[in-house]
């Protein structure tokens, strides 16, 4: 068995094992560390950077670092909440999200975050430029005004036997999601739910299921994002 | 065309990993990837459509519309407007008949942008299918047009002599100089190829490391991290394949000294990368070659077949049994961020160049998941030199925690632009007489991802502990806009090189650049530089070392030249420009009795 070993944070003494990301000992301890690539069960990205967390002074994304001896992790500091709703902030104002008409508003964790973070009015001015919305598939329907480029859907959703359905297309600020429409065209109505369930923001939407679930009774729409995960220090303490 | 493209691919013994040199190949051949190309690609290789279009549309240099039978790509880095940049693009277009970014009706001629080639000492200047024209005017630019128009060859579109040096060597045959003003360690031509090999056939490889120790060489791409920590990293892993690297992807702007080291000591190089697989017993090396160096590739693999004939490199190197260690060339496909290392193996893979996040740091996770050792190559070149003349010769030049000597291509506004070795501790001033600079306004230290420096500290030493650079200088003379002339132009630049992944460099670079045109146009506000500056914050959180510095030229600028933006800002002015909720409820909170329900 591997030797345990303590870390510190936000001054709370957490006894942890090598191998562990900071992610996975914050969340098993009840602790929230905002996270938007990250996705279960998928290999981290740490493309966001909303899970940056300071350790011992120096700013490192949770869902990739390991735990060793003798770090101190700053997460839940004002100074990390303001750096990551810059973030979330800029990710508003390249994109379209206009919440009101989603159907993914409730269960968006890009909408969930700026609640939770306190984004008000965003400070930075909007520049977006109009994107086509793809609905020539007949599962799925996409819409590159709301994707935030996570790439959780290339990185989580294949096809039956294994091959890519999306990856990224071109390079900085130009960078999009580009889709397979000949495999995704086949997919099951399972694999489709799958798809727009990964995407944490409205980007993929499964075809005729639109407002299943009313406003009200989504996801987020009575609880801010992470209080699943401190709900478990609660019930511990 | 299908023959065409499978006669590639088997050229690359169907090879999924070598996709970078199949697309390359198939550009080359077409001037474009055809989606028929693309599709044979899938089926052989197996690989999903999407992959493959992901790299493609990564790179510069490949692209999915035809872009002409001469295809131009003209330099747009702040070397070459300094030159006469405008007015070459303007001839350009005006004789062509088209805007940039597009290619004339009967598929002739297409005309683009592209970043910093590494001639910034002959600028301005354009790759033409890949063959380097320097030096470019709007008459050339005439010459050049009118001679595609008659279909001549691409040799001969413009009148101008060969180059100095190597660049007359027929493979090269190119008009490109190398314009060396000083050399020292590395440029001496005291250097017979082989000289360090045979010496350290004798030793154990720890002691080739340790003599690398000994002189306490540190990585001369920038960071400086030593050289000898990164092969024991290597060599301390499980027994098995193991890689090296020699990043020649030097894209930052205003580089140009790996160009020169290339042509004129490419043995110095690849001796270099076959100590380090002695050293760290790998048999595989690999250089990475920027694209815009395309015209040197040939040049360089006849070298490497010297080398071959010479037992230099292949089986027993020297006689000496079970020394194997050979060496390719990877070429790219026009990426600044590739010149980071791990976005290099990426690239090397097949795939799109995004640096991976560390650890695992290639020395144990590598290229192909295997540990890789990646050095630039001013500091292979290094390592030849200290292993031919021992560690004090080497620690007697530079400075205590900087030994050895420094590459410095230095441009823009000075009398001898060129390369100068020089040992590390010169100060700016020095730096400054030396290259014939007069009415300096600042200076570029480390290119754009550097420090943009004052006179202030023109007392301050180039070395790694005070001024540190890879070795871009940029000097800007008294007349420029050093807003709208340089940092513009640089922050345009990393706007394009990103890769695009990590959030903050994607998005916030932009509204950086959207800032500092508000403030150059006279719109901006105090707190746009307070904000600025907070940011830094933020920008400093992505992955890797583009991202963590593609702010600098804006922000070493404001920090360095204060009253250049506080002279542009609006005073006075009663524009509010935060917004802050509590403030602006509270009346309404005291006046109906209510507690505000956001925390303060």
């Amino acid at each position: 068995m591997k030797k345990k070993f303590k870390i510190l944070i936000d001054g709370k003494e957490l006894s942890v094992k090598h191998g562990q990301t900071i992610l996975e000992v914050a969340s098993n301890n009840g602790i929230y560390i905002p996270t938007l690539c990250n996705y279960v069960n998928l290999e981290p990205q740490a493309s966001c950077r909303v899970c940056s967390v300071k350790v011992n002074g120096r700013p490192m994304t949770a869902c990739t670092t390991t735990v060793r001896p003798k770090m101190e992790i700053e997460n839940d500091t004002k100074e990390m909440n303001e750096l990551r709703k810059i973030i979330i902030e800029t990710m508003f104002i390249t994109g379209n999200h206009f919440c009101p008409s989603c159907e993914k508003s409730g269960n968006c964790e890009l909408q969930a975050l700026a609640y939770r973070l306190k984004m008000d009015v965003p400070q930075f001015s909007y520049s977006f430029s109009n994107k086509d919305i793809d609905a020539s598939n007949p599962k799925l329907m996409i819409d590159h005004n709301r994707c935030i480029k996570c790439k959780r859907c290339a990185r989580g959703i294949k096809t039956d036997d294994g091959k890519d359905i999306f990856a990224f297309k071109n390079r900085g600020k130009k960078i999009m999601i580009s889709i397979d429409n000949e495999l995704a065209k086949n997919i099951s109505d399972e694999k489709a739910q799958e798809a727009m369930d990964i995407c944490p923001v409205g980007a993929i939407l499964k075809k005729e299921r639109g407002f299943i679930d009313p406003i009200g009774t989504r996801k987020y729409d009575n609880k801010p994002i992470g209080s699943d995960i401190e709900k478990l220090m609660e019930v511990r303490s | 065309m299908e023959k065409t493209v499978n006669n590639i691919i088997t050229h690359h013994a169907n090879d999924k990993k070598r996709l970078m040199d199949m697309l390359l190949n198939i550009q080359e051949q077409f001037n474009y990837i055809p989606d028929d190309a693309i599709d044979i690609l899938v089926e052989k290789l197996d690989l999903p459509k999407v992959h493959i279009l992901e790299t493609i549309s990564f790179y510069h240099f490949l692209t999915l519309k035809y872009t002409g039978k001469y295809t131009i790509y003209l330099n747009d880095s702040v070397s070459a407007y300094m030159n006469g940049r405008k007015e070459v693009a303007k001839a350009f277009e005006e004789e062509i008949g088209i805007k940039f970014n597009s290619v004339t009706n009967d598929g002739l001629i297409g005309l683009f942008d592209t970043s910093c080639i590494g001639m910034s000492d002959q600028e301005p200047s354009a790759l033409i299918n890949n063959k380097v024209f320097t030096n470019l005017s709007p008459e050339k630019v005439k010459e050049i047009v009118k001679n595609m128009k008659d279909g001549k060859d691409i040799n001969n579109l413009m009148k101008a002599n060969l180059g100095d040096g190597k660049n007359s060597h027929k493979l090269i045959h190119s008009m490109v100089n190398n314009n060396i003003h000083i050399k020292k360690a590395i440029l001496s031509d005291d250097y017979i190829p082989g000289s360090a090999l045979l010496k350290i056939i004798e030793q154990e490889r720890m002691e080739v490391v340790n003599e690398i120790e000994n002189a306490e060489l540190r990585g001369r791409g920038g960071a400086g991290f030593p050289t000898d920590l990164k092969w024991k990293f290597t060599a301390k892993t499980p027994e098995g394949k193991r890689y090296i690297f020699c990043n020649a992807d030097e894209g930052e702007p205003g580089t140009f000294k790996d160009r020169v080291i290339l042509t004129e000591k490419p043995e110095l190089i690849f001796e270099g990368m076959a100590i380090c697989g002695y050293a760290i017993d790998s048999d595989e090396g690999i250089l990475y070659l920027r694209h815009e160096y395309k015209y040197l590739k040939k040049y360089l693999e006849n070298i490497l077949d010297k080398m071959r004939k010479r037992n230099l490199l292949g089986k027993n190197i020297l006689g000496q049994d079970g020394f194997n260690f050979d060496i390719r060339i990877q070429l790219g496909g026009g990426a600044y961020v590739c010149g980071e290392e791990t976005a290099l193996l990426e690239s090397t893979e097949g795939n799109r160049g995004e640096p991976r996040y560390k650890p695992p740091f290639p020395a144990v996770k590598g290229y192909l998941d295997r540990p890789t050792v990646i050095n630039n190559v001013e500091t292979l070149c290094s390592v030849v030199k200290i292993l031919n003349k021992g560690n004090y010769w080497f620690k007697k030049m530079g400075t205590e925690e900087s030994r050895g000597t420094k590459l410095l291509s230095i441009s823009g506004d000075c009398e001898k632009l060129g390369i100068y070795e020089v040992e590390w501790g010169i100060t700016i001033t020095e730096m400054l007489h030396m290259a014939g600079a007069s009415n300096v306004q600042a200076v570029q230290i480390g290119g754009p991802s550097g420090n943009c420096i004052s006179q202030d500290e023109f007392e301050n030493q180039i070395r790694y502990s005070d001024l540190g650079t890879g070795g871009s200088i940029v000097i800007i003379g008294n007349k420029r806009d050093l807003l709208k002339d340089i940092v513009l132009n640089y922050t345009n630049f990393f706007i394009e090189e990103s890769c695009g992944s990590c959030v903050p460099c994607r998005n916030l670079i932009v509204i950086y650049r959207n800032t500092l045109q508000k403030i150059i146009n006279g719109k901006g506000v105090q707190a746009d530089l307070d904000n600025m500056l907070e940011w830094e914050k933020v920008m400093k959180m992505n992955r890797c070392g583009l991202g963590q510095t593609s702010f600098h030229p804006i922000v070493t600028t404001l920090k360095n030249f204060p009253k250049l933006y506080e002279s542009k800002i609006l005073e006075d002015s009663d524009i509010i420009s935060t917004f802050d909720i509590n403030s602006a409820i509270k009346e309404y909170c005291n006046a109906t009795g209510r507690k505000p329900n956001i925390e303060e």
